[in-house]
């Protein structure tokens, strides 16, 4: 057992900073697109919204992957209680991410796309990706010490793994003339991919948020329990099948809606057990409270339950007739992407860069004011967004007579509800980014011109210092 | 209890479930014998390389700036359309299209319109909670 290096900035950890990082920029470039929506004109020469939208929404992917990638590889080597099996490999991983992510973010500024919906860059960037991914693999199969016994949480990084290399890959079978010779082919397949893909690495973040939930009640109880399986394999039942409820206007097989709306119901069981365990979970709350990151998990328990109910309402197609190409999808989105994801990586960021020269306590009380203002933003963001797809469904219903652009002003006053939630909601997160970030520079800044200080107090605070 | 042997089960049965699904799919798309038009095609890369998707939709797939293009070509005509690529309204940016361009995004127009209707309003609502399209 080696004592915590509390300067040391591993690889893993810099996954999560450059996560970090990426999910600062990315709001950015989000709280221009909704200005564009009330200015048209602004930017319009040189970054017009088909750009700022894929910056903003490869940003915010790349945050919520290179996060949940940092704490699979972090939250494994404590798992196993030795160190990932090759550092190297690791290090190549980070540096093809890296280098590539900011490829495609300079691509879209010359108006190179990928030109697909939704989270798309030039194929050729898919590459780099795939083989960064496939050394993901490795390195994680080759660090697992046993396939005996494994908790929940190590099923769902395996199947993160696997499922986001296949749907990725599948997300390009459109390259294959065959494949994209009819719309609604290429459409059926694309959203078979996409609907499992945001699966997958929901998979890794969940798995990660079990791990931390076990870290800090200090019981490693659940997940070896049937519940925590019955669940898994729900979500995994989903995650395979559940993707046609974003194509049911489509004119696809109809057996391909049927099944994805039967299998969806089964989210009720989850969405049961929420409530059922509502007591129990705000009593645990009361008692963790303290902890900025436990704070974070809790806030993601309220947003799963929000996002969850919409998901299942939208699953329904009688429902999704309505709300489909609406911003009641961009609601559920943005409740599934920030209230529940985003809240989860932060909570487990909270967690992973602790172990650094400089306690977040000094800042608890900013980052207090920037949990409140963010919670609070994102739900007018979201309600806002639910209004203007209210008002959008009820255009598309019967205002046939209405043209696009007089719709589009009816619904201005919820987009000026959107974007100034949305400078709150970025307020927020920049008042909780800032201590997170900050720390581990500064850290990383003084163990490269500051002699270490003799006795300076070492503190064990994970078994061992992961890589 | 959940035992190693119902875990590994239900994970193979689920595997084999998905695979085989996915792998039908393939085989047999829901559209049959579609040989790839050279000009829809070409028409699809120009709606890609231009990124309209980013503020338009196809089936209610798409960026919500602009409106859902999925019959836009019966519903407008070519005539409109291409005048309205050339003009640039709004908070579309003028995109100085060729004519080669603006001939095949025309065609994909027409192909993408003729594979359906995405208008909501053209669903009935079963009790089962289902929708058909008649
Ligand atoms: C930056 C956003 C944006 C991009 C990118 C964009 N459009 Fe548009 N488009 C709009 C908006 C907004 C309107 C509605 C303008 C209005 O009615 O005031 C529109 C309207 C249209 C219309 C007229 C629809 C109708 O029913 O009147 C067509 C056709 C069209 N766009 C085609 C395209 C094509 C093809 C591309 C890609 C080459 C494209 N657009 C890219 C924003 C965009």
């Amino acid at each position: 057992m080696e004592p915590s290096n509390k300067n040391n900035l591993s690889t893993s950890k810099l996954f999560i900073l450059a996560g970090l990082l990426l999910l600062a920029i990315g709001m950015l470039f989000g709280l221009t697109g909704a200005l564009q929506y009330l200015a048209p004109q602004f930017l319009k020469q040189y970054l017009s919204f088909e750009k700022i939208r894929p910056l903003h929404v490869s940003s915010v992917v790349f945050w919520i992957i290179f996060a949940a990638m940092g704490s699979v590889l972090t939250y494994l080597q404590q798992y196993n209680g030795k160190k990932i099996f090759s550092p190297w490999l690791l290090k190549i991983q980070f540096g093809i991410f890296s280098i590539t992510v900011v490829a495609i973010l300079i691509t879209y500024v010359f108006g190179v796309f990928g030109g697909r919906e939704y989270w798309e860059f030039h194929p050729l960037l898919a590459m780099p990706l795939i083989t960064g991914w496939i050394l993901f693999i490795i390195n994680f199969m080759a660090s697992l010490v046993s396939f005996k016994n494994l908790p929940v949480y190590v099923w769902m990084w395996l199947t993160g793994l696997f499922f986001f290399l296949f749907t990725f890959i599948e997300s390009y079978l459109w390259l294959i003339p065959y494949f994209r010779s009819n719309v609604v082919n290429d459409m059926t397949v694309q959203w078979k991919s996409y609907g499992s893909m945001v699966g997958s690495w929901n998979m890794l973040i969940y798995g990660s948020s079990i791990f931390l939930m076990e870290k800090i009640s200090g019981s490693k109880k659940y997940s070896h329990t049937p519940i925590a399986f019955v669940l898994y394999f729900t979500g995994l039942f989903n995650l395979m099948f559940n993707w046609g409820h974003h194509i049911y206007t489509l004119p696809t097989y109809p057996f391909v809606k049927h099944i994805s709306y039967t299998v969806s119901m089964t989210e009720l069981l989850i969405l049961g057990r929420i409530i059922w365990l509502w007591k129990s979970s705000v009593d645990t709350a009361r008692r963790h409270y303290h902890q900025a990151a436990y704070r974070f998990l809790l806030a993601a328990d309220v947003w799963i339950f929000l996002t969850l109910l919409l998901a299942i309402a939208m699953s329904i197609p009688a429902i999704n007739v309505y709300t489909h190409g609406t911003h009641i999808t961009v609601a559920h989105t943005m409740g599934a992407t920030i209230g529940i994801n985003s809240f989860i990586l932060l909570a487990i960021a909270f967690d992973i860069l602790k172990d650094s020269c400089m306690p977040f306590e000094k800042s608890i009380k900013w980052i207090n004011r920037g949990y409140y203002t963010a919670n609070i933003s994102l739900l007018f963001f979201w309600l806002s967004l639910v209004m203007a797809g209210i008002l959008k469904a009820k255009w598309q219903m019967n205002d046939a007579s209405i043209p696009f652009s007089s719709m589009m002003l009816q619904l201005r006053p919820y987009f000026i509800i959107f974007f100034v939630s949305g400078v709150g909601l970025i307020t927020g997160f920049y008042l909780v980014l800032f201590p997170l970030i900050k720390n581990q520079f500064i850290c990383q800044y003084k163990k490269l011109f500051i002699k270490r200080e003799k006795n300076e107090t070492v503190f064990i605070i994970d078994q061992f210092q992961s890589v | 209890m959940f035992l190693k042997r119902q875990k590994s089960a239900t994970l193979i049965i689920l595997l084999l479930g998905f695979l085989s699904y996915s792998f039908f799919l393939y085989m047999s798309l829901p559209v049959k014998s579609k040989p790839l038009k050279k000009e829809v095609d070409a028409g699809k890369m120009v709606w890609q390389q231009y990124n309209c998707n980013a503020c338009h939709q196809v089936y209610g797939l798409g960026g919500y700036l602009g409106p859902d293009l999925t019959n836009v070509y019966s519903k407008r005509g070519p005539a409109y359309i291409g005048s309205f690529l050339k003009a640039g309204v709004g908070a579309m940016p003028l995109f100085n299209l060729t004519e080669a361009e603006t001939k095949s995004l025309l065609t994909y127009l027409k192909d993408i319109d003729a594979s359906g209707t995405s208008d909501p309003k053209t669903f009935t609502i079963n009790y089962d909670g289902t929708i058909e399209q008649k």
